[in-house]
């Protein structure tokens, strides 16, 4: 199938909305609600386009492709549209990039960029912040907040936490945790999806605050090493001081598609903590040494050998672990088999 | 409404012809008014496409607002070969000013429920809801005693009349949003949900409740079916002009000497709704404009006293019918309290949902706000004017219902009569 965006031919598979099609050949739509885990969204009316023979503008997140179709994205009436939407955007709410932790990652920020939006025109008064510092890892900022949806739609689609809700009608629309309690206070798990799929800076990471924006962080991809899932994470590192300052998911990952739980996300401490173990350590004496790897496996391989002989095999049991992969899993299970002889394997099965 | 009303006490033709004559509460006395006659008739004597082909060939239109044809919308749902299907009877009449369907619940309820049975058969539907707004009590008591005697007398339950056409109707009481008048929300309202509109398509006709096909009709429209059924569509069409056949309630409103609620064939002209069918205005004041179609309608101002009230006419005009409400608007009325009135509203029903509509309705209500402050203090700024009016279009553009969409048409119309003069008049002083 295709389809023709601002007079360019592109191929489009049948089911995709016009927006994946354009995001999939660097056709910048402005958008805000939308997010390609959470779907059709159609809620912030930001990514509107003329479609040919549809009257009016069309939200390119809800129109599917059809062959033949021809879209624009950028003509004076489309921008228009869409200046003056994200100006009231602008116009309700804290909207300083000054000193917002999302500062050069955020989608109203870019909206606002590619539209030539510097000062909104127009105010609806003076906004306080509105903090929520109630949660362990999260910090919500109401003021900041721009009802897309976005984290309500991961909350109860996504993860199935079913925390997040939209509160009061119009103009007093907000988001809650349960029945409107604080976020410490309600059923919220943190698992951080909020957090990584908000647009703008409303929701963050509590302990990110103030150690770096993301233009001055390394991005470093690697495995989970809690449990077995194997969740692909992405590390933001301070270049200078080689701590981690935040973990999040990797979308395109198949494994988690972007989602943590909260030890994945931000159970990081672990890795520069003084009393991490990075040797093994051999109790002589009552004390403890440091030992290396060979001279570690070897004496426990030599005290097993010496009870198998003692007491037989059905002495010795091996519990194995969930945090294991299942490969891992299964050369243990070999292990206790074969090598020790029994059938005394079991497992864990909890975090 | 005042006790001593013409209006109010003149019988109808088609869907008022009941009210006010029959006792409600008995399905005796209305089965003694030819009840339940139509529906018998399409059961019996009619097969489901016929019925589709009666209704299309009345040209009857939707009386909820946008005019649809009827027969039309039925024919999309009544050939999905779906196990559930559903008729949802939208009796959320929440527009300022109208108060049409509560009328006929009141005073005629098993009519409403012979058309919702029609229109049952005639798409296969099996089940039916009426979503009625909350806040009208007596309606909700007289039809859920309608129902029940309904299924006494088997005209609703398993295999009805002895047929293999079996129907279930239910009503179910909305909470008040003025939003949940609009078809999607409205759904997902009877969803339990939020009442918040989806994005089409698809259309309700395809996917709407628990996204099974769904007819929705308003209750005006579905009270012309019976008699469209049993005196043909033919019979409808003598009534009312070419493109907008039979009748419609019209509520006057206003200063009018006898405001009422009053149905009549289509065609008829403001002059003569005020004049005539409302006694003329209030003290013989002059006329300064009307409200048509409540807070979502449009300023209908002297110059337009004479062309159709019908849909296609005032939209030549730029105007729109709506709901069929006129609020009548006396010579020294002060249209920006209205508008202040209205824009309230408007930010007042917003569900929140798109930024445009959530934003915007707050946005024009604070700018109509200001403009009547500055006016009171005489040094109203013509910026404030434009900006409202841009701010509305944008909103007619991208809003995702018609909510968001609406606040343009009253504020455009508003200022093309009588705002900008009653403005000027006050930047001049």
């Amino acid at each position: 199938m295709h389809i023709t965006i601002n007079g360019k031919v592109y191929d489009a598979k049948p089911e995709q909305m016009v927006i994946e099609v354009a995001r999939e050949n660097g056709i910048y739509i402005p958008s805000l609600c939308y997010h390609p885990k959470i779907g059709k969204a159609g809620k912030c009316r930001v990514c509107v386009v003329e479609v040919e023979g549809i009257g009016g503008l069309q939200t390119s997140c809800t129109t599917q492709v059809s062959e033949g179709m021809k879209v624009v994205t950028n003509s004076e009436n489309i921008l228009e549209a869409q200046r003056m939407v994200v100006n009231l955007m602008l116009a309700n709410g804290r909207h300083d990039c000054i000193k917002c932790e999302q500062n050069g990652d955020c989608e109203l920020q870019d909206a606002a960029y590619y539209l030539g939006i510097e000062n909104p025109p127009y105010q609806f008064g003076i906004i306080e912040p509105q903090i929520d510092d109630s949660a362990e890892m999260i910090q919500v900022d109401r003021s900041k907040c721009i009802e897309c949806g976005r984290c309500v739609a991961a909350c109860n689609n996504t993860v199935v936490n079913e925390v997040l809700e939209f509160g009061n009608r119009g103009f007093d629309t907000k988001i809650i945790f349960d029945n409107d309690l604080l976020m410490g206070e309600s059923s919220c798990v943190q698992c951080g999806e909020c957090v990584q799929i908000c647009p703008v800076g409303a929701l963050i990471d509590k302990r990110a605050i103030g150690k770096g924006r993301t233009w001055e962080l390394d991005k470093v991809e690697t495995v989970c090493p809690y449990c077995g899932v194997g969740c692909k994470l992405e590390l933001h590192i301070d270049r200078k001081t080689d701590e981690i300052v935040r973990i999040t998911g990797v979308e395109d990952s198949p494994t988690n598609e972007g989602m943590l739980c909260v030890k994945g996300r931000y159970g990081f401490d672990f890795v520069k903590s003084d009393e991490r173990l990075t040797t093994p350590l051999i109790k002589e004496n009552g004390k403890l040494r440091e030992a290396s790897w060979d001279e570690a496996i070897t004496l426990v391989a030599s005290k097993f050998n010496g009870i198998k002989k003692k007491f037989g095999s059905d002495a010795i049991a091996g519990l194995a672990s969930a945090k294991v992969t299942n490969e891992e899993n299964f050369v243990f299970q070999k292990l206790i088999r074969r090598e020790v002889g029994t059938n005394n394997i079991d497992h864990c099965a909890r975090l | 409404m005042r006790q001593n009303s013409k209006a109010f006490n003149r019988h109808g033709i088609i869907t008022l012809k009941n009210v006010g004559k029959i006792n409600p509460e008995s399905i005796e006395d209305f089965i003694a008014h030819d009840g339940y006659i139509a529906f018998e008739k399409a059961l019996f004597d009619m097969n489901e496409d016929e019925v589709i082909d009666e209704v299309k060939d009345s040209g009857l239109r939707g009386r909820g607002g946008a005019g649809f044809p009827t027969g039309l919308k039925w024919s999309f749902t009544a050939p999905l070969k779906v196990k559930d299907k559903f008729i949802i009877c939208n009796a959320d009449e929440g527009e300022p000013g109208t108060c049409k369907d509560r009328l006929i619940m009141e005073g005629d309820p098993h009519k409403l429920i012979e058309g919702i049975l029609i229109a049952g058969y005639a798409v296969r539907a099996n089940k039916g809801y009426i979503y009625i707004r909350g806040e009208y009590y007596l309606s909700i008591e007289r039809l859920g005693k309608a129902i029940k005697d309904a299924y006494k007398h088997g005209y609703l339950g398993q295999k009805i009349l002895e047929t293999n056409f079996s129907f279930d109707l239910e009503i179910k009481v909305g909470g008040g949003a003025y939003v949940c008048g609009e078809e999607t929300s409205l759904i997902e309202s009877l969803e339990g949900k939020r009442g918040l509109p989806r994005f089409k398509p698809p259309f309700p006709g395809i996917a709407g409740l628990w996204q099974k096909p769904s007819v929705v009709n308003n209750v005006e429209t579905l009270c012309n079916i019976p008699d469209i059924i049993s005196k043909g569509g033919e019979w409808f069409r003598s009534f009312g002009t070419k493109k907008s056949t039979g009748t419609k309630i019209f509520m006057i409103l206003g200063n009018v000497k006898n405001p009422g609620i009053i149905e009549l064939p289509q065609g008829v002209t403001l002059r003569e709704l005020i004049y005539e069918h409302g006694g003329g205005m209030e003290d013989d004041k002059e006329l300064k404009c009307t409200l048509v179609g409540g807070a979502a309608g449009c300023f209908v101002g002297p110059d337009l006293l004479d062309i159709p009230m019908t849909i296609e006419s005032l939209s030549e005009h730029g105007a729109a019918l709506g709901s069929g409400s006129i609020l009548v608007l006396k010579e020294g009325t002060n249209l920006i309290a209205l508008m202040k009135n209205l824009m309230h509203f408007f930010k007042h029903e917003s569900c929140g949902q798109c930024t445009p509509c959530r934003y915007g309705t707050e946005k024009l209500y604070r700018l109509i706000c200001k403009i009547s402050d500055d006016i009171a203090r005489n040094k109203p700024d013509v910026n404030d004017l434009n900006e409202m009016l841009e701010t509305a279009k944008m909103m007619q553009k991208t809003s995702l219902c018609a909510l968001g969409q609406s606040p343009l048409m009253p504020l455009e119309s508003a200022m093309k009569y009588c705002v900008i003069d009653e403005f000027k008049k006050r930047v001049i002083k």
